[in-house]
């Protein structure tokens, strides 16, 4: 049996940051997230964007864990069932302190540790590997049920993608959560709307998409994905939710804080080139040669 | 070749799991709506609070017992071979495989000798699949007892456990106190001609077919490789060396399994001929069990026709 700290305190987010300070943990990581792309010449740019702020409200609002500790069996889990957005996960794990930034500089590359999908044997911070999609929320439902076995305090994070809810696993996970009222589990879809080969609602369309995990047994969330008032208050709900589990539909765009990517599924698995990122860059503040500088150092 | 007893190789599962839930705090099983033919209802009924009834969503069930080996729990799942190994294949092999969790897997109704259900419920691929995978084991017990040897075995070691049950009785050819090493082959008889390397139900076939070949004065070895990964390459190099011919037996596809993995390993340390008993490419039907057996060539006679043509190459020197 795991050892579970007594006191309360103890598990709380390690950052505990408010709206502002969230918001600009998230410009660092957008920018973060178009610095590494064209470095690595390959990758996901648009999902990362539009996963950038619900992402940066979990790891320095809501959940519990130590970055220095990455097992501590207080913590807290976490799964990115869409293995693809590593982007916006590493850059997450990096500024939260798992690893060092410069890390992100070496992702997709031989003598990195950042394979393109996580691997949770070559990186910190990463409970499962994952890259095929639809298998995240079957593993949460087991991490949950275990968890509850142990009457451990632990809530148990899905991050998910739109797209993948055309996967049939996802419904047998989400019938599964249901029956088994695991109550300690929260979802949270990335619904920009976007997948690989255009508009989710042309190539397999998956609305009512609330109604749905409504029909399943689920406490449903719609918000907007980018809005953090609406995004801390959706967690917190969730949290007040019980007998069920809850998923919180966030309503976002892809390629969300950049002008030329907002909204166009052609972003969803390219990399910008150095001078489209640097176009982006300077969009958000910084340039291509001076966040690179960043995260060299550190 | 009369054997005294015979049992059921899930059901050596099923007693290992009920016994390893008194012992093991952090045994949980699972099971897609096969609680009574997997028979882990044994388990169900004393553990209640560490059983989950998963229903027809093999996909499903596979990665729930991968999200409870990262609280720190051993689970076992179980359902038919077809559908723990294929059905769920993409799951097990990048959550359970790639990520290197501890998690094992009950295939119970593998081989042609699940009778009348047909080619659908008949797994005969299972051994190339897992075989395959990084990080996985599989073991395929001969007998009841070793079934829950192996069960118990499993949950001692870290990682991905494929086992394989089948259905049927099948002959004891082990008992309570034998030994049974992970890894290491057992020899169950002495020889000098040629060696009979089986697994599975095929062990007592190949003890079968060893007496048959005794009566036509041919000294047959039989290693019962129960373990075909990580397979025990010193037993077989010195089969081969000692016995100069080896014929190998299994209750699956001629592709990828037993046979293969034998010859990888003659042809990489000691080539010596080898002739192969196993379902030729091809899928089952329904029957009998034992009329199965026959029609697919998998039964002792196989054997020893086998036999006698690896000992006729093993003359000529080809």
């Amino acid at each position: 049996m795991l050892q579970i700290s007594q006191e309360k305190e103890l598990r709380k987010n390690p950052f505990g940051y408010d709206i502002e300070q969230l918001k600009e943990v998230a410009l660092r990581i957008r920018r973060d997230i178009l610095t590494m792309l064209p470095e690595a010449g390959s990758g996901h740019t648009g999902g990362p964007l539009s996963a950038a702020d619900f992402g940066t409200a979990l790891f320095f609002n809501e959940m519990v864990y130590d970055p220095k500790n990455p097992k501590w069996p207080d913590r807290d889990m976490w799964f990115f069932s869409f293995g693809h957005v590593t982007p916006v996960h590493y850059s997450l794990l990096a500024e939260a302190g798992f690893f060092p930034k410069r890390d992100l500089l070496k992702f997709r590359k031989l003598d990195g540790h950042l394979q393109g999908h996580p691997s949770c044997l070559d990186s910190p911070g990463i409970e499962v590997s994952s890259g095929s999609l639809g298998q995240g929320l079957s593993i949460a439902v087991g991490a949950a049920l275990g968890s509850r076995i142990d009457k451990h305090p632990r809530r148990v994070y899905c991050l998910m993608s739109d797209g993948e809810q055309q996967e049939g696993s996802i419904w047998e996970a989400a019938m599964s959560a249901a029956h088994y009222k695991v109550d300690n589990l929260c979802g949270l879809i990335d619904f920009n709307n976007a997948q690989i080969d255009g508009k989710v609602e042309n190539i397999m369309g998956i609305e009512p998409l609330y109604d749905k995990y409504k029909a399943f047994g689920w406490h449903a969330i719609d918000i907007d994905g980018h809005n953090y008032r609406q995004i801390l208050d959706a967690l917190a709900e969730a949290k007040t939710v019980k007998g069920k589990p809850t998923v919180i539909l966030c309503r976002t765009y892809m390629g969300k804080g950049v002008s030329f990517m907002e909204d166009d599924y052609r972003w969803h698995g390219k990399p910008p080139k150095k001078e489209e990122a640097e176009k982006a860059l300077i969009e958000l503040g910084t340039t291509y040669q001076e966040w690179y500088q960043h995260l060299l150092n550190h | 070749m009369e054997f005294k007893e015979k049992k059921k190789t899930r059901e050596g599962f099923g007693r290992a799991l009920e016994e390893l839930g008194e012992k093991n705090p952090n045994v949980v099983v699972l099971v897609g709506d096969l609680a009574e033919s997997t028979m882990v209802h044994f388990f169900a009924k004393k553990f209640p609070e560490r059983f989950f009834q998963m229903g027809v969503a093999e996909q499903n069930m596979t990665n729930v017992a991968a999200g409870l080996s990262l609280t720190g729990k051993i689970p076992f799942f179980s359902t038919y071979g077809a559908f723990a190994a294929c059905r769920n294949l993409d799951h097990v092999r990048v959550t359970i495989c790639y990520s290197n969790l501890n998690v094992k897997i009950g295939g119970a109704h593998g081989g042609i000798s699940v009778g009348p259900d047909g080619a659908t419920h008949q797994a005969m691929e299972e051994f190339a699949i897992m075989r395959s995978l990084p990080n996985m084991k599989l073991i395929v017990p001969c007998d009841f007892w070793e079934a829950k040897k192996a069960t118990l075995k499993s949950a001692e070691i870290w990682g991905p456990f494929y086992i394989r049950f089948g259905r049927e009785d099948v002959p004891v050819v082990t008992d309570e106190s034998r030994p049974f090493i992970f890894g290491k082959a057992d020899i169950h008889r002495e020889g000098k001609d040629l060696s009979i390397i089986a697994c599975g139900v095929m062990v007592a076939e190949a003890l079968s077919a060893a007496e048959m070949l005794e009566s036509q004065g041919i000294s047959a070895r039989v290693l019962n490789m129960h373990t075909l990964k990580p397979i025990d390459k010193e037993a077989i190099v010195k089969a081969a060396q000692e016995t100069g011919a080896i014929v190998t037996a299994e209750e699956h596809q001629i592709h990828g399994g037993l046979g293969s993995t034998v010859a990888q390993v003659v042809a990489e340390n000691h080539p010596v001929p080898m002739e192969y008993v196993a379902v030729m490419d091809r899928f089952g039907m329904s029957g009998k069990p034992e009329e199965l057996m026959k029609e697919f060539g998998i039964k002792d006679v196989n054997i020893v026709e086998k036999a006698l043509k690896v000992l006729k190459r093993k003359k000529s020197g080809c």
